[in-house]
């Protein structure tokens, strides 16, 4: 067991150790140089372990190990440049780093002590040739990390780096000055909601559990990221798993529990991982167990892996899955907070709920107040994806114009391409069109628009995007995630998908379309749980602002955006084509035929438009019509 | 208690009700496909929504879970409620096989109902679809997922009342089904027969097995003589299917409704009712005297029997050897009964009328005859025989009361309350608490009597102390058997009925929909017939009825001796555990 | 009716006193289903009826409720998996960048369908929903290998390592 006092002394002893990752801040590390290195699932998948294996020979190799402390961290934000690797004291950030390029760095950088410039982000190294830090450019500039404020700082696989950062600060706070009400006014006070999906405000629903009288409660973590393209949850974890044990302990105190569950997906090996060694750290400590920091209270966490299945991000969902069961929600009420798991009071918060509280604890309510919007308060996550040039995380405060977002943190659009518009929410959420980009983002104003905030995946279509093949797409994925059980949404988005389908194919007719409308109408306001209820979003949404481009699929049988593969197909231009047979020679189906040297032909019944011989002709003579 | 309003009128309920069952106190009854009291209450279905107006808003809520509460407004009959209800109908309509006109649930049907209570468009939604084989392998039950409306009332029978498992829900979404684990047939699987997924389905996607044309062809084979016996049970329910009221007792009208249908003889199967239970109460107490294999488990009911064989094979031998009624029926007829008459037992077509789908089961198991042949040729279900009855066109209700015929005529009020939970013991206490104490005027056991699952009762016979114990529904014989099993439970006899109610709510007897059953207990009504009908009867213990008397001095002998060992015991066999 | 799998079941003994030592060290916990299903598709890669079979048996459930679970989760497989697995990510950002092109093309070459395996054995296809790679859009993965930025022409290229390393 681990007193509050032994917890400070761990706190400054490895506070000089981390020191030097924070500008402006006195190196008392004792290294002269900290290398990070991301550890994340997108720069792992990248090869950035390869890299670290690299770096550890390399140094060794230079005897470095005294002055060089090597770390791997969770994610810096900027998948798309993995594998990332920043130096300090100098923040110098390498991007795309690879294992042959660690020699020249290692050579240049850690033992002459030049930055080596042609490896460093681009956007960090000014035209006059300076470096700026990180925090300066475009990217990072008008993010503010809360949630993510550790993630790319501290090695999530040393608790007294987090400990080194206020980690379990909370939590102590908490057990020795705080009653569970004081908790709860302070969650109401901060104005902070579920980042889930819903927006419900935490404070209360820890309230309502709180009300409840049982022998046993249980506190869940919702770590079941299932929007196709959002990954904010998987890099907290990743990054900064104390921060969800902490929080899920003060739950625990808040509402009487003595019991968590983490329930994540299995297709997050890394953060799994993470969490398992974290766990097993914080139980050494003392600081999940028995009678922590030597009071009565006591909390135990068990992980639980998911197993692809959409509809258990659904709460009543979930917790059927922990109980073993084919993973379908159940009516409420009862709600979770008078009987949940295994019949019991139960909360249920996403991960980057959990990863706000303990900041709100220790800076308390009202800076967290200050930060956002009139009902939306603090930051917010976004997975940054599809056609935008800095895929990524990104987080900021609430109220931020999506314009911010794409153009100036995310880069824009790339290869000169129009934004079209922006899908937040995932399959449950809808789409706010180019008009509306000057939009502060917040829960109400999404919601208005006819999106939502879903868990913070937001993906950026250009114009060679389809708005009726983006709602095919998503109702394909919730078509195969519907969970069967009540009757709109097993046949109701099957349906759906066939009228979408439908239209797409060309065969669409005008009635259709208000057979859709009826149908949306419908799930809506009798589907079992939210997963029905907010499946018609991408349509609605769709149609909403694109209709245009469903008469075109319907009334004129084409698709505008050349999307739709039955409403388009490629044709040779005979003047441009000079024969080289390129053309001929990629296509899988031998559907273009024609002698060396003449104008070639497409046969148009072999043709599986796959795009491989415009993409291979060399003279443009390729067109898709 | 709570008070609501709904469709402006006030209503007072205990606060433990759902809007679905304070509705019915305004005489406002809310459809439901997949809510059916006692077996299954998930919400799925969506049929049953209703508006409810809270803090200014509207929104649907499925009535049969959303539990009341003070000063709720709800609405049942709202253009919101009807167009909801009418395109979940139209919804479910497209992926159902609409094969109404031959259906065997045609006339009966939950889903046809409310598609023409609402109006629907049949073919608004409809699409191409997913075929399903159909499973027709097992002898007793055919599932036919083309016409599921995925309700899932049968798997919540088969997995919650009943705890056999043997069907439940596969994959998901769209593609979810009903089946049991990996594609098997129920004939692979560990059912037991007992049908009670048959009785809870809204639509056609379970019935029997029909043999009614076997029948048919051996009463048209000239060669052939066509007997026909009906269980206790049946009187009590074979009403309903021609509109009766539900416990009705019209064994009467039945027997001569069965005359009618050109067979060669009508009898009482309430007489191996009797016999079973001299053979069983001789056993009982051989078993007492051992001290062995103790509890004993009656055996009439073949679900349970399958049940042991599949689930508790460990407590084989204490399921007692005697043949079920039907069987024993079997084997007088073709023995006893042929021989009589000079008929060769090959010649005659033994038909029994039974509430029940696993007695189609009971008819096939080998070790059950006394020939190579079947004992009991073919069982029909209460529903089978109310079409036979309507194919011949019978005017059922008119009908003047008949009588049994002979010899198998006169039975016991023993044997009738054989139909209902506990009355199988009640039957065996009747006889052994006259033989124990020398006559006893006991004859009401009223402990075991009653439609709760479990019920327990002591009683002194002879001097001794019996421990016995009465349970209905299978998910309340694992209890007893686990109970048994860890010591917690220790008795002498122990009756269990495979069905919740016994063979009144059996199997194979008339489907009562949502409208029946969510608001009257047909266990209790139907049994109140048979217990109405012991009462009016000259002998009410099995061992005085003169038929049986005839049988021992005509043909058996004693009880468990002998002929009556060999033609009246079984033999069980362990079976497949998954 | 249940038909049997044309591939036959080569499970060993030390597999099973594998899953069986698990499942006794779950079983006492509440919900061990899934744990103990997540256990024996490592232990044995997919979960063919003997192996659900015994999870049945070791935690006294009925085999459909075993079955019902395994077949509403993706990611149990009953069917056995090809030497290298192929997984094409189909997560919007993967789509959005033509991830279903990817997928198409590997189809094709190899002749079979998504979720199927080819009839040698060596590749089997899924689908699978954001590896988390969003960053390197379109993605696919084989066995434990990331190739991202993919195009429909490094098609080709990329399964030949794996046929070449299998002749060797």
């Amino acid at each position: 067991m681990l007193t509050i006092e032994e917890l400070n002394k761990i706190r400054e002893k490895t506070k000089n150790l981390v020191s030097m990752r924070n500008e402006g801040e006195e190196n008392k590390s004792g290294y002269k140089y900290q290398v990070l290195v991301c550890g994340g699932t997108g720069c792992h998948s990248s090869g950035s372990q390869k890299v670290l294996d690299a770096l550890h020979e390399e140094v060794a190799s230079h005897q470095l190990e005294k002055d060089v402390k090597i770390v791997r961290t969770g994610c810096f934000g900027l998948c798309s440049l993995g594998p990332i690797m920043i130096v300090y004291p100098e923040g110098a950030f390498y991007a795309r780093v690879t294992p042959e390029s660690i020699h020249e760095i290692v050579e240049e950088h850690l033992v002459n002590g030049n930055m080596v410039k042609h490896l460093l982000y681009e956007s960090t190294v000014c035209e006059d040739g300076t470096v700026k830090s990180l925090q300066e450019t475009n990217f990072y500039k008008k993010q503010l990390r809360v949630a993510l404020k550790n993630c790319g700082v501290i090695d999530p696989e040393d608790i007294e780096e987090y400990i080194a950062t206020d980690g379990y600060q909370a939590l102590a706070k908490v057990l020795t000055t705080m009653t569970p009400d004081d908790v709860i006014q302070t969650l109401l006070d901060s104005g902070l909601r579920g980042r889930g999906g819903g927006g419900f405000p935490t404070g209360r629903k820890w309230a309502f559990a709180k009300a409840s009288d049982s022998d046993q409660k249980y506190v869940c973590c919702n770590a079941d990221e299932g929007d196709p393209g959002a990954f904010m949850d998987r890099s907290i974890l990743e990054g900064d798993p104390h921060t969800v044990l902490e929080a899920m302990a003060i739950a625990g105190y808040t509402i009487g529990a003595s019991k968590g569950y983490i329930y994540v997906r299995a297709e997050y090996p890394v953060a799994v991982n993470r969490l398992n060694v974290a766990i097993a750290q914080a139980k050494e400590y003392g600081l999940l167990g028995d009678g922590i920091f030597g009071t009565d209270f006591s909390f135990d966490i068990e992980l639980r892996l998911g197993a692809g299945a959409f509809v258990c991000g659904e709460e009543t969902a979930l917790m059927t899955s922990i109980e073993g069961n084919r993973g379908e929600p159940r009516p409420r009420p009862p709600f979770p907070a008078v009987k949940g798991l295994f019949g019991k009071p139960t909360i249920l918060n996403n991960v980057e709920t959990y990863a706000n509280i303990c900041k709100i604890i220790l800076n308390g309510p009202e800076w967290f107040a200050s930060m956002g919007t009139e009902t939306s308060k603090g930051t917010k996550v976004f997975a940054l994806g599809g056609k935008i040039t800095n895929v990524g995380l990104v987080e900021v405060p609430m109220g931020t114009k999506l314009r911010e977002i794409v153009e100036e943190i995310g880069g824009g659009v790339p290869n000169g391409k129009k934004f079209k518009a922006a899908q937040t929410g995932g399959p449950s959420g809808g789409c706010i069109p180019a008009c509306h980009i000057d939009v502060p983002i917040d829960y109400d104003n999404l919601i208005k628009l006819g999106s939502m905030m879903g868990s913070g995946g937001l993906i950026v279509m250009d114009e060679d995007t389809c708005m009726v093949d983006i709602a095919k797409f998503f109702l394909e994925f919730t078509v195969d995630e519907s969970c069967g059980k009540c009757t709109p949404c097993r046949i109701g988005t099957r349906r759906l998908y066939q009228f979408i389908e439908k239209i797409t194919k060309g065969e669409g007719e005008l009635e259709d379309l208000d057979k859709i409308k009826e149908l949306c109408a419908h799930m809506q306001s009798t589907s079992l749980c939210a997963l029905g209820q907010t499946t018609p979003n991408p349509v609605i949404s769709t149609m909403r602002y694109f209709k245009d481009e469903y008469i075109a699929h319907v009334k004129d049988k084409t698709c505008p955006a050349g999307v739709c593969k039955n409403l388009m197909s490629y044709e040779i231009i005979p003047k441009l084509c000079k024969g080289c047979t390129l053309c001929a020679k990629n296509c899988p189906v031998d559907a273009i035929s024609g002698s060396v040297k003449e104008p070639h032909k497409i046969d148009r019944e072999k043709c599986i438009k796959c795009g491989l011989c415009m993409k291979n002709c060399k003279f443009g003579a390729i067109v898709k019509k | 208690m709570v008070t609501l309003k709904i469709n402006g009128i006030s209503v007072t309920v205990p606060e433990n009700y759902t809007i679905l069952q304070a509705a019915k106190e305004i005489n406002v009854e809310i459809p439901s496909l997949c809510y059916l009291k006692d077996v299954n209450c998930i919400g799925s279905c969506r049929v049953c929504v209703v508006e409810l107006i809270e803090r200014g808003k509207s929104r649907l809520v499925a009535s049969c879970v959303y539990p009341v509460a003070e000063g709720m407004e709800v609405y049942t009959n709202t253009p919101a409620v009807r167009t909801s209800r009418r395109t979940t109908i139209e919804l479910i309509l497209s992926t159902h096989h609409k094969k109404c006109l031959s259906c065997v649930r045609g006339n009966n049907c939950e889903l046809q109902k409310l598609a023409f209570d609402y109006g629907v468009d049949e073919d608004r939604f409809a699409q191409e679809e997913i075929k399903y084989d159909i499973d027709d392998l097992s002898p007793y039950i055919v599932r036919d997922n083309n016409k599921c409306i995925m309700c899932r009332r049968c798997t919540a029978a088969c997995n919650n009342v009943q705890t056999v498992g043997a069907i439940g829900e596969i994959a998901r979404g769209y593609k979810v089904h009903i089946g049991c684990a990996f594609e098997k047939s129920l004939d692979e699987s560990v059912c037991v027969g007992c049908g009670q997924c048959i009785v809870a389905c809204p639509v056609g996607a379970l019935s029997e097995k029909s043999q009614i044309d076997e029948v048919w062809d051996a009463i048209a084979n000239p060669k052939k003589k066509v007997v026909v016996f009906t269980a206790p049970s049946i009187r009590a329910t074979l009403g309903e299917c021609f509109d009766m009221p539900v416990g009705t007792n019209v064994e009467g009208k039945m027997v001569a409704a069965i005359k009618r249908l050109g067979v060669d003889g009508v009898f009482n199967m309430d007489v191996t009712a009797d016999l079973t239970i001299v053979e069983e109460a001789t056993e009982l107490l051989e078993r007492m005297e051992k001290g062995s294999s103790l509890p004993m488990f009656t055996s009439c009911c073949p679900g349970w029997v399958k049940f042991v064989e599949h689930q508790y094979p460990e407590f084989m031998p204490n399921l007692s050897t005697c043949k079920s009624p039907q069987q024993m029926f079997g084997a007088v007829l073709k023995n006893y009964y042929a021989q009589k008459n000079g008929i060769n037992p090959k010649d005659l077509f033994v038909v029994s009328i039974i509430p029940c789908t696993a007695k189609k089961f009971e008819c096939t198991r080998a070790e059950e005859n006394a020939f190579d042949f079947a004992d009991v040729d073919v069982s029909l279900t209460t529903r089978e025989l109310s079409k036979m009855i309507k194919g011949a066109g019978l005017k059922f209700t008119d009908l003047k009361d008949e009588q049994f015929d002979d010899p198998f005529e006169t039975a016991t009020g023993a044997g009738a309350i054989f139909g209902a939970t506990g009355g199988v013991m009640e039957a065996a206490l009747r006889t052994a608490a006259d033989i124990l104490d020398g006559g006893s005027k006991k004859i009401e056991f009223k402990e075991v009597r009653g439609t709760e699952g479990i019920k327990e009762a002591t009683y002194t016979l002879g001097g001794n102390k019996l421990h016995i114990a009465v349970a209905s529904g299978l998910g309340n014989a694992r209890k007893m058997l686990d109970g048994i099993k860890s010591g917690e439970r220790h008795y002498d006899f122990v009756e269990i009925m495979a069905c919740p109610g016994g063979c009144v709510n059996g199997g194979g007897q008339p489907v009562q929909g949502d409208s029946v059953r969510n608001y009257v207990d047909l266990k209790s009504l139907r049994a109140k017939a048979l217990y109405d009908a012991d009462k009016k009867l000259k002998y009410r213990k099995s061992h005085l009825n003169p038929v049986v008397r005839m049988l021992y001095d005509e043909y058996f002998d004693a009880p468990g001796k002998h002929r009556a060992h060999r033609l009246l015991h079984t033999t069980y066999v362990k079976r497949e555990k998954y | 009716m249940y038909i049997k799998p044309a591939v036959p079941f080569k499970g060993t003994k030390a597999q099973e006193i594998e899953l069986k030592e698990f499942i006794d060290l779950e079983k006492s916990q509440p919900g061990a289903l899934m744990p103990v299903l997540q256990k024996a598709q490592e232990i044995y890669g997919y979960l063919p009826i003997e192996v659900q079979g015994m999870v049945a048996e070791g935690l006294g459930i009925s085999l459909s409720e075993v079955y019902g679970v395994a077949t509403f989760y993706s990611q149990f497989s009953l069917n056995p998996k090809g030497e290298h697995r192929i997984s094409v990510c189909l997560g919007t950002a993967c789509y959005v960048k033509g991830a279903d092109k990817i997928l198409e093309g590997i189809e094709q070459r190899l002749g079979i369908k998504c979720g199927e395996c080819t009839p040698d054995g060596v590749f089997s296809i899924d689908s699978c929903r954001c590896v988390g790679a969003c960053g390197l859009a379109p993605v696919m993965m084989i066995d434990d290998d990331v190739y991202g930025r993919m195009t429909v022409d490094q098609i080709d290229d990329i399964l030949k390592k794996y046929t070449v390393k299998r002749k060797k």
